[in-house]
């Protein structure tokens, strides 16, 4: 299965990142088992050394994670069918497990077993990823710093496909010049809250527009 | 701020919002209620918005220090584009532009 090499990979990434912002493992562990998120997992590194206010964590987890709701709503059937499951299904929806999912061409009971398995195991395989790198970490003979780049790269991958997939570039050249200016007037540790508000009023705002200009 | 109780509350709350965001379908959007179109348009151009506001935030240090972390981290940036364009290997790129990174920091 290619989550669990990726999972392993970013997992191990992520522990060794909480451990060279220093914090405890058991933190890494917690953190990858209660919110497992990647984009936003590594942002709440940064954002937990900056140490910022709950409000900022809270709005940066709701729109970085808010594609979520689209993932869990095309699925919100077979959930409902899996009782007790349901919650831990809900829990553990993530871009990977979502993409196998809609992969899958079993149908009924059958989908619906596969689908837990993979939950289950691609939540393990993350956690289980964090622990090593966060255990590993310490044992590194070379200093490790600069290991936080690997958000920085993971973000730029992320960030190409979607501009390769993109109709048109209004909201990636919106978000890249609202954080520019952003970060210019509000400095390097308070911009991301007010970037992240001002991005999803203007495309809610362009979006309400383009509405009326159809009718 | 490395406090237990900061970090214990900062992690609860990023749970809770993302628990809420993930159960948001089954509370609302059920059966016969669809979703109103502007958080539908909302989830289609948020993404890349967002994505774009990150690799900003993770490139920000390039402005307090233009040469210390500003060169290398553009540089390595450079080699992750560059790669991922050449393979569309997500860890070849991560692990390239990682090392490349981790090497230049000890020069500057």
């Amino acid at each position: 299965m290619p989550i669990m090499f990726s999972y392993l990979f970013m997992g191990a990434a992520y522990g060794i990142l909480m451990i060279e912002a220093g914090f405890l493992w058991s933190y890494a562990v917690l953190i990858s088992a209660a919110v497992y998120t990647g984009a936003f997992q590594f942002l709440f590194v940064s954002l937990l050394s900056n140490g910022v206010s709950f409000l900022t964590t809270a709005v940066s987890a709701f729109l970085i994670n808010s594609r979520q709701l689209f993932y869990t709503l095309t699925f919100v059937d077979d959930f409902k069918k899996m009782g007790k499951k349901k919650l831990y299904m809900i829990q553990t929806l993530t871009d990977e497990t979502y993409a196998v999912n809609c992969s899958l061409e079993q149908v009924d009971e059958e989908k619906r077993s596969i689908m837990f398995w993979v939950a289950l195991l691609s939540h393990m395989y993350w956690i289980l990823g964090t622990l090593v790198g966060s255990l590993i970490g310490k044992l590194i003979p070379f200093s490790t710093e600069g290991i936080d780049f690997c958000m920085t790269a993971l973000f730029i991958t992320i960030f190409m496909d979607q501009w390769r997939d993109a109709k048109d570039h209004f909201s990636a050249l919106l978000g890249l010049a609202v954080a520019l200016i952003c970060l210019f007037l509000f400095g390097e540790s308070r911009f991301i809250l007010p970037t992240l508000l001002l991005v999803s009023a203007i495309l809610v705002f362009r979006n309400a527009r383009g509405e009326e200009e159809n009718r | 701020m490395n406090r237990p109780s900061y970090l214990l509350v900062s992690i609860l709350v990023a749970f809770f919002v993302t628990f809420m965001l993930r159960a948001l379908p089954f509370m609302f959007f059920n059966g016969e209620k669809k979703m109103p179109i502007w958080l539908e348009q909302l989830g289609k151009a948020l993404p890349s918005s967002i994505m774009a506001v990150l690799v900003v935030y993770c490139l920000k240090g390039v402005k307090g220090d233009p040469i210390g972390i500003g060169l290398p981290s553009l540089v390595a940036s450079l080699i992750v584009v560059l790669s991922y364009k050449w393979r569309r290997n997500t860890f070849l790129s991560i692990i390239l532009g990682t090392t490349l990174y981790m090497v230049l920091l000890r020069f500057f």
